[in-house]
């Protein structure tokens, strides 16, 4: 074997031309966005663009560590809480609050973390949803901390410029969730990475290998929190408005659910799941305005399933998405994606 | 100075003693085989060694430091790695990053750095150039290039099995503990691995604690073969002495040793 490999071509970011270009076009797609569609798009792509951050962090830890959290609404509000309360408190300006933030989801998540290097599968899920429940209960006895009336953020003033528009703070979410998806897609290209899904798939043979698991466990706990955090404080700033109401149990499983059905273990998964599953989440709460169905669907709902009605119809339509995935397409969108691929290649043949 | 010695290692799992006083010494460059019929406890020997169980008495010390009851991630560091007699890959890698693995201990990009990595030049993307340039020389070495990008989970148990000797060595261990590594092969494959260990022993001087159930591969290349039977150390020395060995004759033919007879 004399062939001089290029040792880089496996870490590279844009394995071809091709990919390259196609990755230009979304990033001009995006810088146009706010130009080409009216205002509550742009509202849903802040929204979309946050849920993909969660997501993309909660799959360094679920997909590639192989551990489960059912928790992280509770990182969320750490980070939504913390941003406006060292902002509002502390007279921090924005980037620094929200760095800070989210490093101290970090903290919550690597403590987190400890206990879970005893725990596996259902235990662990138990263990991340009581966490979670907990920080909800916390915050909402804590009287500067809003309690349950909530906590309005203030100004958004980053370098003399005012954010007070979707539009305005389009741009600072878009910019924050690409950097972090690079961010994301380069660890699981380089050692820590490699670490993740050497404990996932055999953690014996990792330790073996020199992986520290307490180091790289509570590492993925906390670099997962510091992704659920800065977006929880980028979220903040999308409401305006937050109540510890907004980061229940449900919101946890919407997360794993967005990661799952993405298809857990890569980059782009993921992010499709984010994108298609808070698009639906958003048009499923219009869903009494559709005439009959939404009738009916209030009446079928009162009497079989909850009394607050249809408010909840996200709850069923995302519990069969799981259910149907698990039964058809474990590895979610990415498989259906390969799939479709090999299709097309070898078509029509 | 003392490579690594055993000494009076014990391991209980409630009644049973795996191991029983088992001591033995190893010096540098040596092969060291471990026989001894099915249930004997050389898996348990090697899980002890390595710190995937706290033994429950005796010692091990690996040059001149005592490192009984250290992590496995430690014991590594310290300079032995290990194959595994049911194969550990990470299924859902290919084949260059489950050796890859192996570089783990000289790979010091973390979060920040790696999370960074910008281009070639950066110090994650230098790093990854350098040691996969050393992976690759161990996929030359073990004739593994036809399988570099695949996902191993796939792969013939033969070449797994070479795999996982690839991640090993790909630590540059100065005691390298190999578990059955032809167990599941033909005749052929037999005859390689046998090749490449004299390799690692000659040419990267590689010390190499080895259990075999093959005995013709084990009288062919160890330098000193250590006998346990229920534990217990029954015999140990040149292949020589050892295969004359009335207590070891017993044990082996006292015994029907499905494995050994039949052969896989
Ligand atoms: N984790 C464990 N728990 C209980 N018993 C074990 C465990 N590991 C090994 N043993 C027992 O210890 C004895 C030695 O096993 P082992 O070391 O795997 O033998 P071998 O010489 O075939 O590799 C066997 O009786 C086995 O059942
Ligand atoms: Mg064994």
């Amino acid at each position: 074997m004399d062939m001089k490999r290029d040792y880089y071509e496996d870490v590279k970011h844009f394995s071809s031309g091709v990919m390259l270009f196609w990755f230009a076009a979304l990033m001009i797609f995006l810088l146009l966005y706010p130009f080409l569609f009216k205002n509550y798009y742009v509202y849903v792509a802040n929204y979309i663009a946050i849920n993909i951050i969660v997501v993309v962090g909660l799959n360094l830890l679920v997909g590639y560590t192989g551990q489960i959290s059912l928790g992280h609404a509770g990182f969320f509000a750490i980070g939504a809480y913390g941003t406006i309360s060292l902002m509002t408190l502390a007279n921090f300006p924005f980037f620094p609050a929200l760095i800070c933030a989210g490093l101290i989801a970090a903290c919550f998540g690597f403590l987190l973390g400890l206990p879970a290097l005893r725990l596996e599968g259902p235990y662990l899920a138990i263990a991340t949803l009581g966490f979670g429940l907990t920080i909800t209960t916390i915050i909402g006895r804590i009287d500067i901390l809003g309690g349950r009336q909530g906590l309005h953020a203030p100004d958004l003033i980053i370098m003399g410029h005012h954010l007070n528009t979707d539009r305005q703070f389009y741009y600072l979410v878009m910019a924050i969730a690409v950097l972090l998806v690079f961010f994301a897609r380069n660890i699981t290209k380089t050692k820590v990475g490699r670490a993740f899904v050497a404990i996932r798939d055999a953690h014996i043979a990792a330790e073996t290998m020199g992986v520290n698991l307490v180091l790289y466990k509570t590492m993925a706990f906390a670099l997962s929190a510091f992704y659920a955090g800065v977006a929880g404080g980028l979220f903040a700033f999308v409401l305006r408005f937050i109540e510890p109401e907004l980061f229940g149990f449900f919101l946890s499983v919407f997360f794993l659910t967005m990661a799952v059905a993405g298809g857990l273990g890569t980059i782009a998964g993921p992010i499709a799941g984010a994108i298609l599953l808070s698009f639906l989440d958003l048009e499923l709460r219009n869903i009494l305005n559709i005439p009959y169905v939404g009738e009916w669907l209030k009446a079928l709902s009162t009497s079989y399933f909850s009394l607050t009605g249809v408010s909840n119809i996200q709850f069923i339509v995302f519990g069969a998405i799981l259910i149907a995935i698990m039964l058809f397409e474990p590895l979610g969108l990415y498989g259906l994606w390969i799939r479709m691929k090999k299709y097309w290649m070898t078509w029509p043949f | 100075m003392t490579f690594f010695a055993v000494e009076d290692l014990s391991m209980t799992f409630g009644g049973l003693k795996a191991l029983d006083k088992v001591s033995f010494e190893i010096t540098r460059g040596e092969i060291f085989a471990v026989i001894g019929p099915n249930g004997a406890g050389k898996t348990t020997l090697f899980n002890c060694i390595n710190g995937i169980y706290p033994p429950t008495g005796g010692d091990i010390v690996f040059k001149n430091n005592n490192i009984r009851g250290l992590k496995p991630d430690r014991v590594a560091k310290a300079g032995i790695a290990r194959t595994f007699q049911n194969i550990e890959l990470f299924s859902n890698m290919n084949t260059m990053e489950n050796i890859m693995i192996g570089r783990h201990l000289f790979m010091k990009t973390g979060l920040l750095r790696g999370g960074l990595m910008w281009g070639r030049r950066s110090f994650a993307g230098k790093e990854e150039i350098e040691n996969r340039r050393k992976v690759e020389q161990i996929i030359d070495l073990l004739e593994l290039q036809t399988f570099r990008s695949k996902f191993v989970g796939g792969l013939p148990y033969g070449i797994q099995k070479k795999i996982e000797l690839g991640r090993a060595l790909a630590a540059e261990p100065e005691l390298l503990l190999l578990d059955e590594p032809c167990a599941g092969m033909n005749a052929e494959e037999k005859q390689d691995v046998v090749f490449w260990i004299k390799d690692i022993q000659d040419e990267l001087g590689i010390t190499i604690l080895l259990i075999e159930h093959d005995m013709n591969m084990v009288m062919d290349i160890s330098n000193r073969i250590l006998v346990l039977n229920f534990g217990r150390p029954i015999a140990m020395g040149v292949p020589d002495e050892v295969s004359v060995h009335p207590e070891v004759l017993k044990a082996y033919l006292g015994e029907d040793d499905a494995d050994d007879a039949s052969g896989p």
